[in-house]
C-alpha cells in the first residue's frame, strides 16, 4: 500500500493483487450461461423465441414486468 | 480463486433472490393485480363493443393461472435472474479487484461495482424506459420495445466501463477525487446524450391509474437495490474476510491489528 493520498482509500484494509487476465478468462464461458439465464426470463418468447409456444413467458411473467423488462 | 469467487456470487444471488422475492410478493404483486384488473376491464368493454357490431373476439387460453404466476412463477424468474447477476458480479469483480485501485479492498470494490452496476443495468435504461406493468405497451411493438431497452443498456453499460478506464488513467496526474469527478461527467454526458438521440415510446393508456403505475415502478427500483445491495454487501464482506483470513498475520485478525 504505496503512495496513500488522502481519499483513495475508504477502508483501511489493504487491497489484495489483481488475479491475472488469463486465470480469469476461461471463467467468461459462465457469464454467457449467465446471459442466457437472464434472456430466458426477460425477453424469451416475447421479442425472440427458442423454445415455441408461450409457456416460459407465461410462467415468469410477473418477474418479467417487474425486473424491468418489456412485455405487454 | 475464481471458482470460488463464482460460486459465491451465485450463492449470493440466490440470497438476494430470495429477499427480492420477498419484496416483490408483497409490494408488487398488488400493483401487477392492480394493472391486471385494469386490463380485463379493457377487453371486456371492447369484447362488448365488438360483439354490439357482431364480431366475435377470441380469448387467448390461459397457459398458466394468476396464482402460479404470481409465487412459483415470479420466484423461479427471480431466482434465476438474482443468481445469474451474481454470478455475473463476481465475474467482474474478479477482474476488477486489484485493477480499479491498488489500494481499494475488496469490500470497497464490490460496493463500488454494485453502486455502479445498479446506475449502469437498471437505472439509467430505466430512465428512458421506464418498467411498466401489464396493459402498459403494445404487444405489436414488443419487438421494437426490446431491441432500444437493450440497446440502451449496453450503451449504458460501454459507457460506463469507458468511465472507469478514463477515472483509473486520469487519478496518476489530476488526483482521485478529480478523476472520479470527471469520469463521473463523462458518463453522465454520453447517456444523457444517448438517452435524447434514442426514440421515445409512450404506451400508458390514457386513463390507466397513475397510482399504480407510480408504485409499480418504485417496487420495480426497490427490487433492484435489493438485489444490488445484498450482492455489493454480502459478497464483499464474505471476500474481505477470506483476504483478511489469507493475509491475517499481516494484514487484519487479531495479530495483524497489532502491526498497525
Ligand atoms: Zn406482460
Amino acid at each position: 500500500m504505496s503512495n496513500t493520498t488522502i481519499g483513495s482509500d475508504i477502508g483501511t484494509d489493504i487491497a489484495s493483487a489483481p488475479i491475472p487476465v488469463r486465470e480469469v478468462l476461461p471463467w467468461l464461458i459462465f457469464g454467457l450461461v449467465m446471459l442466457l439465464a437472464i434472456y430466458f426470463v426477460g425477453a424469451e418468447e416475447g421479442a425472440t423465441s427458442i423454445i415455441k409456444g408461450m409457456y416460459v413467458h407465461e410462467f415468469v411473467h410477473d418477474g418479467r414486468h417487474l425486473l424491468g423488462f418489456p412485455c405487454h | 480463486m475464481v471458482r470460488t469467487l463464482l460460486i459465491r456470487g451465485m450463492l449470493c444471488g440466490l440470497l438476494a433472490g430470495l429477499l427480492v422475492f420477498g419484496f416483490a410478493k408483497v409490494f408488487g404483486e398488488p400493483q401487477v393485480d392492480s394493472a391486471i384488473a385494469f386490463e380485463s376491464a379493457m377487453d371486456e368493454a371492447k369484447v362488448k363493443a365488438d360483439a354490439a357490431k357482431g364480431i366475435h373476439d377470441m380469448q387467448a387460453p390461459e397457459l398458466v393461472s394468476r396464482p402460479v404466476q404470481a409465487s412459483w412463477g415470479l420466484l423461479t424468474g427471480v431466482m434465476v435472474y438474482s443468481t445469474a447477476f451474481g454470478g455475473l458480479f463476481a465475474l467482474v469483480f474478479a477482474f476488477a479487484n486489484g485493477r480499479v485501485s491498488s489500494s481499494l479492498s475488496p469490500r470497497t470494490v464490490a460496493a463500488l461495482l454494485a453502486l455502479t452496476g445498479i446506475v449502469a443495468v437498471y437505472v439509467v435504461p430505466n430512465l428512458k424506459y421506464p418498467a411498466n406493468p401489464p396493459s402498459v405497451g403494445h404487444p405489436d411493438t414488443i419487438g421494437i420495445r426490446t431491441q432500444l431497452y437493450f440497446t440502451m443498456m449496453a450503451l449504458s453499460i460501454a459507457a460506463m466501463v469507458g468511465a472507469a478506464v478514463l477515472r483509473k488513467r486520469l487519478a496518476p496526474k489530476h488526483g482521485v477525487w478529480s478523476a472520479a469527478l470527471f469520469a463521473t461527467a463523462f458518463y453522465v454526458v454520453v447517456v444523457a446524450i444517448v438517452a435524447a438521440l434514442m426514440p421515445p415510446i409512450n404506451e400508458v393508456p390514457a386513463d390507466f391509474p397513475a397510482v399504480v403505475l407510480w408504485h409499480f415502478r418504485i417496487d420495480s427500483f426497490a427490487m433492484q437495490v435489493i438485489m444490488w445491495a445484498t450482492l455489493g454487501l454480502v459478497f464483499g464482506a464474505v471476500t474481505e474476510r477470506a483476504a483478511q483470513a489469507r493475509n491475517g498475520y499481516r494484514l487484519g485478525g487479531p495479530m495483524g491489528a497489532a502491526w498497525r
